[in-house]
């Protein structure tokens, strides 16, 4: 662990409940498979942390090694990493986003 | 000559070679993402791939991708950006159809 990438990473995933990797911010991201994941995020009503890859060459390679996944969005829920914007989709749709987030006792809304 | 393939064709063999797919079909989408980062110009980044197989069977999600993203490895060093995956078993397949 002495590759610092990897152990802000980790550091990252421990502190915050949901963190999710992505090109851009909550605010304007930059690529529409990141966009979705913080649109589900925010419709499920949960708050989540963001680290933008495009800032940062390092943290772009780092978390693509680190999840052993070699595409962005990722997100990590409890520090378990969860998948990219397809599982993520699927999981919202099926209802088991939220119930994943109900176990792991993260707070957030019912979806409406 | 394997490099006067197409990058869906080389996506496509990975993926018989692999994983013996029931179903499968490559969609190249890179037309529609161009312009924006990680599209490159001459196009092949962005693809989306249905996948039926009887290998996923017992696996979850994050498995079934890391299956599909090991055999295409090569190809993600190459420049591949975007791979959406819808991935199933031949049941799961199935029971869409009725």
């Amino acid at each position: 662990m002495s590759n610092p990438v990897h152990e802000r990473i980790q550091n990252e995933i421990a502190a915050n409940n949901v963190m999710l990797y992505m090109k851009g911010n909550a605010m304007f991201p930059q690529c529409g498979f990141s966009a979705r994941v913080v649109q589900i995020l925010t419709h499920l009503g949960v708050p989540f942390q963001t680290a933008n890859v495009l800032d940062d060459p390092e943290l772009r390679e780092g978390v693509k090694q680190f999840s052993s996944w070699p595409t962005v969005p990722q997100l990590y829920v409890k520090g378990e990493f969860v998948g990219g914007c397809d599982i993520i989709t699927e999981m919202f749709q099926s209802g088991e986003l939220e119930t994943l987030l109900t176990e792991k006792g993260v707070p957030h809304q019912a979806a409406a | 000559m394997s490099s006067q393939l197409s990058r869906s064709d080389r996506i496509r063999n990975m993926i018989v070679r692999a994983l013996d797919p029931a179903l499968l079909d490559v969609r190249d989408d890179s037309s529609q993402h161009a312009g924006h980062a990680g599209a490159a110009p001459g196009g092949e980044t962005h693809y989306s791939v249905l996948v039926v197989s009887d290998r996923f069977v017992g696996q979850g999600r994050v498995a079934r991708h890391r299956l599909v993203n090991a055999a295409l490895e090569p190809e993600f060093a190459q420049g591949l950006h975007a791979l959406a995956l819808t991935l199933r078993t031949p049941d799961e397949q199935a029971a869409l159809r009725n």
